[in-house]
């Protein structure tokens, strides 16, 4: 098996056709999509035999200048990661699609808004109050925060990106034509990415619009944990607090917030398999528009109560509350990865008294 | 703002379940009794039918208000839908606060078939809360 797939490249390298032209760019991320594209390790030779890398900021010296003088459509396909949520990444986010055929969202960041997104529950005043005064290793007594302009002594023009109040997905910014979810994308889903470069380059095809590299299916169709279909669940654990994980039965069934259910699958299950619940990096089940909406209803829908039938019929009964109450940060746990791409998108801030923008 | 409250006509989508609430609501007209015209009704078979996202969607297109009828507790034509839904409506409550949409405007109430009066009062007083609330965050988004 391993031969003949050997044999095969060996094949497509024979006759090499005129390389296609990509470009990887990095704007509000972590560097761990970058990365993840590393870790295919020496596949990465593939990639450079079937491509030139025209420009890839975390691994090599390019300058946004040599992007902007290509013709529009010179490059084959962009792979973008990260979220956007300064003026700078959105400008580089357009030229790349001017200067791309196929522009594709890289990583949980680009494809919802990912964990930059969950940024959204604030607002720039918000996060430079927190990032430039509050936290404990500031010093910033005159709270100096990141201006978009200033002049220097020697009377020239120091511009800096305007960081916004809101973090957008790459498709709230330019067109997408597929997503390779993943906070990062696993080894294989990179590959399958690789495959479809490889493909284009050979023969010029390309995936329908749209297309997401994952599976159809829920994370809990690939999962093999063994579930209950009825299940109740009466008490909700954080994983710490339960002495003993089963590594058999699904982590719902024990009470652990797993969002496998209403999450799309393709990661082979990496969390579950460490005995650790999904948190959702793979984004939305297909066909769901709002990833923390469907958690949420399918979350609620099997917290069980004891004689349920019983309740009185006005207002709430307590036994409901107290469960309801064990869900912390509803918000941050069913938009972990999406806040960005969901329904509200955000936070909404109510302006203070004193002003401000 | 004060005179924009005043004049302020609050819009309501009503999801509301065949069997009870909607029966309630069709009652209410045939009775001719008198509840304001705030709300656009949306018939599904149970409440739980009703997705969250059905919810953050009427929200994020402008509803001040969202009403979500279905049978009472022991009544529901599929057993145990309702259940579901106070759950969900409850959860979703809680995490409309954490987005700095008031909780208050997500209301559900049981309604039976009989109790078109009971559907004509909660709206009246739902359309008041919100009347006194004024327009939801999102629509001066
Ligand atoms: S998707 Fe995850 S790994 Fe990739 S840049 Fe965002 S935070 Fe980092
Ligand atoms: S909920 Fe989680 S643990 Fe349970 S089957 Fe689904 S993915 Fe597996
Ligand atoms: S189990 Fe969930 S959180 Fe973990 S990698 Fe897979 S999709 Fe992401
Ligand atoms: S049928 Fe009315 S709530 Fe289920």
């Amino acid at each position: 098996m391993g031969e003949e797939k050997e044999e095969e490249k060996k094949e497509e390298k024979k006759e090499p056709k005129e390389k296609i032209k990509i470009a990887l760019y990095w704007a509000a991320t972590c560097g761990g999509c970058d990365i993840a594209t590393l870790d295919i390790d020496e596949k990465i030779l593939d990639v450079v035999n079937i491509a030139d890398i025209v420009l890839w900021p975390v691994a090599m010296d390019f300058k946004y200048e040599d992007v902007e003088k290509m013709e529009p459509k010179s490059i084959d396909v962009c792979l973008f990661n990260g979220a956007v949520r300064n003026s700078e990444h959105e400008e580089i986010a357009k030229m790349l699609r001017e200067k791309s055929k196929v522009m594709i969202a890289f990583g949980s960041c680009a494809c919802f808004g990912g964990i930059p997104g969950l940024g959204n529950v604030a607002n720039r005043e918000q996060i430079f109050k927190v990032a430039y005064k509050d936290t404990p290793s500031t010093v910033n007594p005159e709270f100096v925060t990141p201006q978009t302009e200033m002049m220097t002594n020697g009377g020239e023009k120091l511009t800096l990106p305007d960081f916004w109040d809101t973090v957008k997905t790459l498709d709230q910014t330019v067109d997408v034509d597929y997503y390779v979810p993943g906070c990062p994308p696993t080894v294989d889903r990179v590959l399958d990415a690789v495959g479809i470069l490889a493909k284009y380059a050979e023969t010029g095809e390309l995936p329908p619009k749209g297309a997401v590299v994952a599976f159809d299916k829920n994370l809990c169709d690939e999962c093999e944990r063994k579930r209950d279909e009825e299940k109740k669940i009466k008490r909700i654990y954080r994983p710490h607090e339960l002495k003993e994980i089963d590594p058999e039965k699904c982590l719902l069934d024990q009470g652990i917030l797993c969002m496998g259910l209403a999450t799309r699958g393709g990661c082979g299950a990496r969390c579950i398999n460490a005995n650790m619940p999904c948190r959702g990096c793979y984004g939305p089940s297909p066909e769901i528009k709002d990833h923390g909406a469907a958690v949420l209803s399918a979350i609620a829908s099997i917290l069980g109560v004891e004689d349920e039938t019983e309740m009185i019929d006005v207002g709430t009964p307590e036994e409901v509350e107290e469960l309801l109450n064990q869900v912390k940060d509803p918000l941050g746990t069913f938009y972990r990865f999406t806040l960005p791409g969901s329904m509200l998108k955000r936070v909404i801030i109510k302006p203070e008294k004193e002003g401000g923008a | 703002m004060a005179t924009e409250k005043k004049n302020f006509e609050p819009l309501i989508v009503g999801i509301t379940c065949n069997w009870c609430t909607y029966a309630a609501a069709d009652l209410a007209g045939t009775s001719r009794l008198k509840y304001p015209p705030n709300i656009r009704l949306i018939r599904v078979m149970c409440s739980s039918r009703i997705h969250p996202s059905f919810i953050l969607y009427s929200f994020a297109r402008g509803a001040d208000g969202v009403f979500i009828g279905g049978c009472h507790p022991g009544e529901c034509h599929y057993i145990d839908g309702n259940y579901k839904a106070l759950r969900r409506i409850e959860l979703l409550r809680r995490m409309l606060d954490q987005f700095g949409i008031e909780p208050e405007r997500l209301r559900l109430e049981w309604c039976s078939a009989a109790e078109g009066a009971k559907f004509a009062r909660e709206v009246t007083d739902f359309t008041a809360k919100l009347k006194e609330l004024g327009p939801s965050p999102l629509r001066s988004e």
